[in-house]
């Protein structure tokens, strides 16, 4: 008998969609001709960017003249905030994000700052939301820019973006938030939410890996990240990776119509996969917010384990999942994350993240629900930090 | 990312427990990662004659706790004192670079667990 895998690692990328290629393949071998090109080949390509534009557009509910692809989310987010503190140092050096960024985002403000910037990295609460008061209160005439992301890659927690914006536009300051684990779990429409810059990257919605995208609303001052050729209307040089553009395309086009479904069911199983955890094993907590939180991530902390033991238990199990520990970070810390929700450093070494994805059924999460209560109990009895009394109860 | 011998001694660690009235305890922490090891010895003559852990850690951190335990037991306390990291790790055949620091612990461990041993076997000596 083969054993099981079951992947609930899709924060940390996706498959590709079998659409996604097949859309994409073609321009491997016989449309590969350079987009900037005149001749017929330079015009195929062309016309499939031209295409991956208007569907991007279409799904962020954008112009297609606010569309750039950009080489990763990474690098979406770091055009975004260093090109518009660049262009903008002459109004202010001020800027606002929070204490649970990606690294993508925090790593570019704490470079910033050793450039003569300012950064306020704002408090979250414990299930990982941002106080409008406190954006209110950091604001200052200085400020340039708020970055604040839509949801977290780790605890899933959404932000009220709506209202982030409504705020930043009131005070004239540009608004960017990092929509790239939102983007196919919520809605978004960056008209509706009053955005001005906001990043997403393909390979977490079915599409290739090294391929994002910056939304930037007409007319915001924003200086070039990546300097040379004339590519992305002078915007990003490089020439483009045009099969990646087209599984972006098709990738942003499957996620926004797939949206409501998908939630639908992604929802059902995480509710199963939470309320099981919570069930059969003790002493965990769920980490993030109850309701304010994408519906495929799940997250718990296992007290008295440590999250990469759990990991390890779990993948001989075939599960891939991922940890929050500071033995899985390789810097020696935990994530900054469940420290900024208030986690102590002993309960955030035993945090476990699974993020489920389109491949995921009933059965996978039973099957999890089967397998994690041992792991668990084996490696607290391993544990100095549990007892376990003569009643079978529990205690610390 | 981690070999076949550290592999086996996290999934099946020996001398998992603990004594009760071990004759020494040592428990220690690392304060970089979080990872928590205690050492319970029962010494007689001189030599460990029973040896138990108990470890809050990553696969890295259980492993070198494990293997510890087997390469001291037996030995005499000026042996088990002569243990390093460096033994360690090379008796699991190697860990991966950022994972060493994590088994710093199985040395420190049993280095705690003698000291106590020996400060409460003092106790007594002074009592008696
Ligand atoms: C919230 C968030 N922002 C940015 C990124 C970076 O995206 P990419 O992997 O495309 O560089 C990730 C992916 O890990 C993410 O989760
Ligand atoms: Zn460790």
């Amino acid at each position: 008998m083969t054993k099981r895998r079951v992947y609930v690692d899709n924060a940390a990328t996706t498959p590709v969609h079998p659409q996604v290629m097949k859309e994409m393949l073609p321009y491997f071998t016989q449309y590969y001709g350079n987009p900037s090109s005149i001749h017929s080949f330079g015009r195929q390509a062309k016309h499939a960017m031209d295409k991956a534009r208007e569907r991007v557009a279409a799904a962020l509910g954008a112009a297609t003249d606010e569309v750039f692809f950009t080489g990763s989310g990474t690098e979406a987010d770091n055009w975004a905030v260093k090109g518009v503190a660049f262009a903008n140092k002459g109004r202010g050096n001020h800027i606002i994000t929070t204490k649970i960024e990606h690294h993508a985002l925090l790593h570019t403000c704490q470079y910033l700052e050793k450039h003569g910037f300012e950064v306020t990295y704002l408090d979250v609460d414990e299930y990982g939301r941002i106080s409008l008061k406190q954006l209110n209160e950091a604001i200052k005439d200085s400020t340039i820019l708020i970055s604040i992301m839509f949801a977290n890659n780790e605890i899933g927690t959404i932000q009220p973006v709506g209202e982030i914006a409504r705020i930043a536009k009131e005070k004239g300051i540009y608004f960017h938030t990092d929509a790239v684990q939102a983007m196919g779990n919520v809605k978004i429409d960056v008209k509706e939410i009053g955005v001005d810059l906001l990043s997403i990257s393909a390979h977490k919605i079915m599409g290739p890996k090294g391929i994002g995208v910056l939304y930037i609303r007409k007319g915001i001052r924003i200086d070039n990240l990546v300097h040379g050729g004339a590519q992305e209307r002078r915007r990003r040089s490089g020439t483009e990776n045009v099969a990646a553009v087209v599984g972006m395309g098709k990738a942003a086009q499957l996620a926004a119509e797939n949206l409501e479904q998908h939630t639908k069911r992604m929802t059902s199983l995480r509710d199963r996969l939470i309320d099981g955890i919570i069930e059969r094993i003790p002493h965990v907590k769920l980490n993030g917010h109850p309701t304010e939180r994408l519906a495929n991530n799940v997250n718990f902390s296992f007290e008295f384990v440590e999250g990469e033991a759990l990991l390890l238990s779990l993948d001989m199990a075939g599960i891939a999942a991922s940890s929050g520990s500071a033995c899985t970070s390789g810097s020696l810390d935990p994530s900054h994350v469940l420290l900024a929700i208030g986690l102590s450093h002993e309960t955030a070494h035993g945090s476990l993240r699974m993020t489920l994805g389109e491949a995921n059924t009933e059965e996978d999460i039973d099957y999890i629900l089967e397998q994690l209560p041992p792991i668990a109990n084996r490696l607290r009895e391993l544990s100095p930090l549990f007892k376990q009394c003569e009643g079978g109860k529990v205690s610390v | 990312m981690y070999n076949e011998t550290v592999m086996e001694h996290f999934t099946n660690p020996r001398n998992v427990g603990e004594i009760e009235d071990a004759d020494g305890v040592g428990e220690v922490g690392s304060p970089q990662c979080g990872d928590i090891m205690k050492i319970f010895l029962r010494i007689e003559d001189n030599i460990i004659k029973d040896i138990k852990f108990k470890t809050f850690g990553c696969a890295s951190a259980i492993a070198s706790s494990s293997i510890m335990t087997e390469m001291v037991k037996g030995k005499t306390i000026e042996e088990a004192l002569s243990l390093t990291n460096r033994d360690v790790v090379d008796a699991l055949g190697g860990l991966p670079a950022p994972k060493v620091h994590c088994s710093v612990l199985a040395e420190e461990a049993i280095r705690a667990a003698i000291e106590d041993y020996r400060k409460k076997s003092e106790g007594t000596r002074n009592s008696g």
